[in-house]
């Protein structure tokens, strides 16, 4: 069986300066797989990627089968690849149901989507009380229910998430965390960045840990969270 | 002849005018953040589409057969115009300096305009355009000229037609998406070239509607038309606030309604007797922008620079 996703030797640069140097991973589909590392690693350089945005130097991307390279940002989206940008980047003009069908842009199935954006609802039920609302009056936390929600929306066979827990109350990101499990446990696949590396790797079945532009170290999820390197650099431990 | 009612409707029709095709500029600003300075023309050519599509017509053809095609004919005209310049001068541009494609867009209004003035038959001065028959309508003290109900008709169903298309359509939440924020467009998986396109040629379509009521007003098409009513109707959507739709409606009426006022009026304040008349309106419509900039740099529905990001 291959890998949903599976990344090889992927290099990309902004102009000279090359901000990921040949990172190798995979995916399979039903996993939760996280990628953790310091500022400037290169973690949404590998998303950006990924989701089409940034063009790659080298190396090669491998999606359900396909090579991405062929592929527009817009057409990836429909080869089934989410992507819930870093900062969140909702549609503050928007309403929050629009924001939600922007998400289902590409489908024409009517019904399916009326009953998706209930399930966002039920999902986060914030969202369903403030439907009518400009999506730019939401909190933090709640613009970043409205991101997962809205990216959820295209049926994805793989939802990638950039620093989800970016900027919130502990509790709030309590809940954001849950509700991945929560997609985990309905057998979402799913790219998690972070720089929380308890939570993230405590979810995951796999982690990579990326520093400036390598991946510096891989393992299950639970090898991670105790090994001794991993603890000291990213769990404040000493 | 100075009722204020009449000038109220000689201000709202004008300003109608200015509105339809200053939607052009700001659909295509608040996309792609590019001034299309050709619009003018864009809307020009237009008003030859039509024309021809008169011309062709057999001799005897009743308005209301001959007007849907002539403003299918200026549609047609001013769309493929607008949607060859994004595709062969603008795309190839995209991601250059910001004082290319403006010089590229001056250059494309003077090829334009030189191209009609040359090749198109007897267009070294103005064609005559065909008129509306009929008497004029009374309401009150309103007098409407035959040549303006088409305007009176079709500035509102354009209007509201694109209203509904923005807000309520997919692809047209795509292209507020896209203005908004294009990157995370991309994201929901919309085409935003695709997009772009949409922008140009929905613009040039009401332009080239406007080029048709500008015809039934003054019974002439000329190929110099598009450089005062391109500059007006860009002042109308600064006036509103670049890049939003309905600052550019609300733009045109007011700067129409100024201008109108302006003309009528200016005359009757002590002191300013020389400035008023036709001949002066075009300066007022201009003191009017600087003003409405001076007190509000957004325009009067723009948001601050600072809150689109
Ligand atoms: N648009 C850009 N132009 C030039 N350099 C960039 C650009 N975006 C990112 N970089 C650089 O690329 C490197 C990787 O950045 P990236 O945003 O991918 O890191 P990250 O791992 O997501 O960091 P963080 O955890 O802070 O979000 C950094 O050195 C950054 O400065
Ligand atoms: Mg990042």
């Amino acid at each position: 069986m291959t890998a949903l996703l599976e990344v090889e030797d992927l290099r990309v640069a902004y102009g000279k300066i090359e901000a990921v140097k040949g990172i190798s991973f995979t995916v399979e589909a039903g996993q939760v797989v996280t990628l953790i590392g310091t500022n400037g690693a290169g973690k949404t350089t590998t998303l950006r990627t990924l989701s089409g945005l940034l063009k790659p130097v080298g190396g090669s991307i491998k999606f359900n089968g396909k090579t991405l390279r062929k592929y527009r940002a817009d057409q990836i989206v429909s080869l089934g690849l989410a992507h819930s940008p870093e900062g969140r980047h909702i549609f503050p003009r928007m309403t929050i149901e629009n924001n939600l069908r922007l998400g289902a842009y590409l489908r024409t199935d009517k019904t399916g989507i009326e009953k998706d954006i209930q399930r966002a609802y039920d999902l986060f039920p914030i969202l369903g009380e403030r439907r009518k609302q400009a999506a730019g009056t939401l909190s933090g936390g709640e613009q970043q229910m409205l991101a997962m929600g809205r990216a959820l929306m295209s049926q994805p066979k793989l939802l990638m998430l950039d620093e989800p827990s970016m900027g919130l109350s502990p509790i709030m990101m309590q809940k954001i965390m849950a509700t991945i499990a929560e997609l985990k446990a309905g057998g979402t696949t799913i790219l998690l960045v972070e720089q929380n590396a308890q939570a993230a790797l405590s979810l995951a079945d796999h982690g990579h840990v990326m520093e400036v532009g390598k991946i510096v170290l891989s393992g299950t999820g639970g090898d991670l969270l105790h090994d001794e390197s991993v603890r000291k650099a990213y769990l404040g431990e000493d | 002849m100075h009722e204020l009612p009449q000038q109220l409707v000689n201000g709202l029709l004008l300003g109608s005018m200015y509105g339809l095709i200053a939607i052009g500029y700001t659909m295509v600003y608040g996309i792609v953040q590019l001034i299309n300075f050709a619009h003018g023309e864009i809307f020009m050519v237009g008003g030859f589409g039509a024309l021809t599509v008169w011309l062709w017509l057999p001799g005897g053809t009743t308005m209301w057969v001959a007007i849907p095609l002539m403003i299918i004919g200026a549609v047609i005209v001013s769309t493929t115009v607008a949607v060859g310049a994004e595709r062969f001068a603008y795309r190839p541009l995209r991601g250059a300096p910001r004082l290319a494609p403006l010089i590229t867009a001056i250059g494309l209004s003077l090829a334009l305009q030189q191209a009609v003035w040359a090749w198109y038959p007897n267009a070294k001065s103005s064609r005559t355009f065909p008129e509306i028959p009929g008497d004029s309508i009374h309401i009150g003290s309103v007098t409407i000229q035959p040549g303006d109900l088409f305007l009176v008709v079709a500035a509102p169903i354009c209007m509201f037609a694109l209203g509904w298309f923005v807000m309520k359509t997919r692809v047209g939440r795509g292209m507020q998406a896209t203005a908004q924020d294009p990157d995370t467009a991309k994201l929901m998986g919309v085409n935003t070239d695709r997009v772009i396109v949409v922008a140009f040629a929905l613009g040039a379509a009401f332009a080239g509607i406007a080029a048709v009521a500008y015809g039934f007003r003054y019974g002439e098409v000329n190929f110099r038309m598009g450089f005062l009513w391109g500059l007006k109707a860009f002042t109308a959507a600064v006036l509103g606030g670049i890049g939003n739709i309905y600052g550019a409606m609300i733009g045109g009426l007011v700067l129409g309604i100024a201008e109108a006022m302006a003309t009528a009026y200016m005359n009757d304040i002590p002191g300013m007797d020389k400035l008023g008349g036709q001949s002066w309106a075009d300066v007022w419509a201009f003191v009017l922008l600087i003003v409405v900039l001076l007190v509000r740099p957004q325009g009067l529905l723009g948001e601050r620079v600072a809150d689109r990001a």
